[in-house]
């Protein structure tokens, strides 16, 4: 099928054509919290995925602890300040505060919804985490009642956008039915996730950056994509990159000697120093065996590897390996320009992991917890500012005689090129050379100008054959796009992991170990052909702390 | 990566086939509205999420441990194990566990320990 970036839309080249006020694309939590949002606010309402809304995404396959805090003004400065230092003092306490107001009436919803969380010895019911299968399944039943129409399997390809440059729908595949589908929108919800680069962390192949790419090809722009380099413990051999037990793990090489200073926290880069040239192996000998019943009962998918692969991982050894979850577990995505989550392009939403969480994390991993409250508050927020977009458009048409609709993708879609050389893309190849540069610990967890220099050199080559590609055939377009948006996303991370000359949150850069106390600024970064990166300021404390070298070092150490 | 589809637990209600978020089962001969087995069509497409063992009502599925490699593990040697169903029972979705819905210990293990 013709798609040639810039031409109009034309009806009858989609095999399902759809428009409603507002379309939420992802259907993880974020997703699904922008759906109800919008919908019980009164608007119409599409939420598509590429898999199945209830099982996408990295928390319906792993489960999460909640950033839920009692309203109480002790507790609630407690939890602000337990991460100002190690996200390098880069959050914003307005965002903080609504984020924990947010979160505390989302999470009593799921409780009036049904939710079953578990009760203490006092029968008091504690609401500090939920597993991520009941949770989904429980989000995408709230999704539907709330008269969302669902799209399963209905990868997005690319937006679309109005002659002002608003977005106003978006185009994609009917994966499982065959053919294209069409939503012309008055607003977008981008919610599509991270970036894991198909590492097989858990849940996260899902998580290509897709709706990162999608929304910059229409004018967004992003922030924090320095803080995209973390690195999850798994078992060597398996999938589940969960990380809260390996608390209670002891590290040793082959021969069984300890490994100095290794940890889960605080001591993960000493971890991936040894990989980089022997196994390292785990024993969760550190629990007492009182423990144990309650951590299977936590979690009951950590140890579904060990219990098949005739392990016990308390008394016995075995190899693991840290895959890498980057803006997943890392911090940076799509700039939010308000508080309704709005990005830089009118029309365009964004929440989730696929908005950059800074403004309640800094630099530092929002995995678990944090993302999990940012997921439902962001959501919410991004799902009414979608509705309330629409309304504001009002009976002005979606594309229909009086709003020309044209198609912003790029790269992979380019049947008849604009400059681009027309050949055909292989989405494995590219996918491969992408995560050459991204996964390998020397790269990307210990970063350096050279490292930095040298990739980048060979994803703007990359880039410069992606950008004018065409798809291989129609069954592959989508793998395409998926390799193209890794693309992408790795020369965010690296240009601005390059900008940023100093160490701060999850960045770490061996050239520049120290934290840099004239660096407290974000990147923002954008562009495709022309990666740009530029600093605005950070968020002013609320507690104003003196930051010496001292309290670098610490946070560095930390 | 999802292993195997037992022929005689399968009742061919391919609710596999939409819950798979990487699209790995295809549907056979009539589907659903025959009661078709699916098959394991893009093997190498799975995430070991372990999500269609959540979700098959009849614990039909084995997903092995291994998220690189295929095992070639018999439906033998899963039942052996008693590993059929084994996630769906530990999170409490068979009608025998449903006490493990709310089994979840993590406020446990965030308190100071």
């Amino acid at each position: 099928m013709a798609n040639v970036p810039g031409a109009p839309v034309s009806s009858s080249a989609a095999s399902l054509d759809l428009e409603t006020d507002v379309l939420i694309l992802g259907g993880g939590p974020a997703g699904t919290w922008a759906a109800i949002a919008a919908a019980t606010g009164g608007a119409r309402t599409i939420l598509a995925d590429k898999g199945f809304c209830g099982t996408s995404g990295a928390t319906a396959a792993s489960g999460t602890t909640l950033w839920y805090v009692d309203p109480d003004p002790a507790k609630r400065a407690a939890a602000k300040a337990s991460r100002e230092g190690l996200g390098g003092h880069l959050a914003d306490h307005g965002w903080m505060d609504r984020v924990l107001d947010r979160t505390h009436a989302a999470v009593g919803q799921l409780a009036d919804w049904g939710y079953p969380f578990p009760r203490d010895a006092d029968g008091r019911e504690r609401r500090v985490s939920v597993q991520g299968p009941e949770y989904m399944r429980l989000m995408r039943r709230r999704v539907k009642q709330a008269g969302v129409t669902i799209l399963d399997h209905c990868p997005a390809l690319e937006l679309l956008v109005d002659d002002s440059g608003a977005v106003a729908g978006a185009v994609g595949l009917q994966r499982q039915k065959g053919g294209r589908w069409t939503v012309r929108a008055k607003a977008v919800v981008i919610a599509t996730g991270g970036c894991a680069f198909l590492s097989k962390a858990l849940g996260c192949n899902v998580l290509t950056g897709d709706g990162l790419l999608m929304a910059a090809e229409a004018g967004a722009d992003l922030s924090g994509m320095e803080f995209s380099n973390a690195y999850a413990i798994a078992p060597a051999f398996g999938s589940v990159t969960k990380t809260l037990l390996y608390q209670w793990a002891s590290f040793t090489r082959a021969d069984g000697e300890a490994i100095p200073g290794a940890a889960s926290k605080g001591g993960r880069s000493v971890i991936a120093r040894v990989l980089t040239t022997e196994p390292v192996y785990a024993r969760l000998d550190r629990a007492e065996p009182e423990l144990w019943a309650a951590m299977r009962q936590a979690q009951p998918n950590f140890f579904l590897p060990f219990d098949r692969a005739g392990i016990d991982p308390f008394t016995q050894r075995f190899p693991v390996t840290l895959r890498l979850e980057g803006t997943v577990r890392g911090t940076g995505g799509l700039r939010l320009v308000d508080g309704t989550c709005a990005t830089a392009v009118p029309g365009l939403f964004a929440a989730g992991d696929a908005a950059t969480r800074e403004p309640i994390c800094g630099g530092f991993t929002g995995g678990g917890s944090h993302n999990a409250a940012w997921a439902m508050s962001t959501g919410h927020w991004a799902g009414l500012g979608a509705a309330d977009h629409a309304r504001a458009l009002g009976v002005r048409a979606l594309g229909n005689g009086t709003r020309t609709l044209r198609r912003a993708g790029g790269a992979g879609l380019q049947d008849r090129p604009r400059g681009g050389h027309g050949a055909a893309v292989d989405a494995g190849t590219l996918t491969r050379a992408v995560q050459a540069e991204v996964f390998p610990y020397d790269l990307n967890y210990f970063r350096t100008e050279e490292g930095l220099t040298g990739s980048l050199g060979r994803l703007d080559r990359l880039w410069a054959d992606a950008a004018g590609a065409m798809p291989a055939s129609a069954d592959t377009v989508l793998r395409v796009r998926e390799a193209a948006a890794m693309l992408a996303t790795a020369r965010w991370m690296y240009r601005s992991a390059l900008a940023r000359t100093e160490s701060r949150g999850m960045h770490r850069r061996i050239d520049h170990a120290a934290l840099d106390p004239a660096q407290r600024h974000l990147l923002t970064v954008g562009g495709l052909d022309e990666v740009h990166v530029s600093t605005r300021p950070a968020p002013v404390r609320a507690d104003p702390v003196r930051l010496d070298r001292a309290e670098a070092g610490r946070e560095l150490a930390a | 990566m999802i292993e195997l589809i037992s022929p005689t637990r399968c009742t061919g209600c391919n609710i596999c086939v939409s819950v798979c978020p990487m699209d790995v089962f295809q549907p056979t001969g009539g589907g659903r509205a025959e009661g078709a087995a699916p098959v394991i069509a893009r093997q190498s497409d799975c995430q070991t999420c372990f999500l269609c063992e959540a979700h098959c009502p009849d614990d039909a599925l084995y997903v092995a441990p291994d998220a690189e490699t295929v095992t070639g593990i018999t439906e033998e040697a899963v039942a052996a194990a008693g590993l059929f169903g084994s996630y769906r029972r530990a999170i409490g979705w068979t009608a025998a566990h449903r006490e493990n819905r709310s089994a979840d210990q993590t406020f446990r293990l965030l308190a100071p320990h």
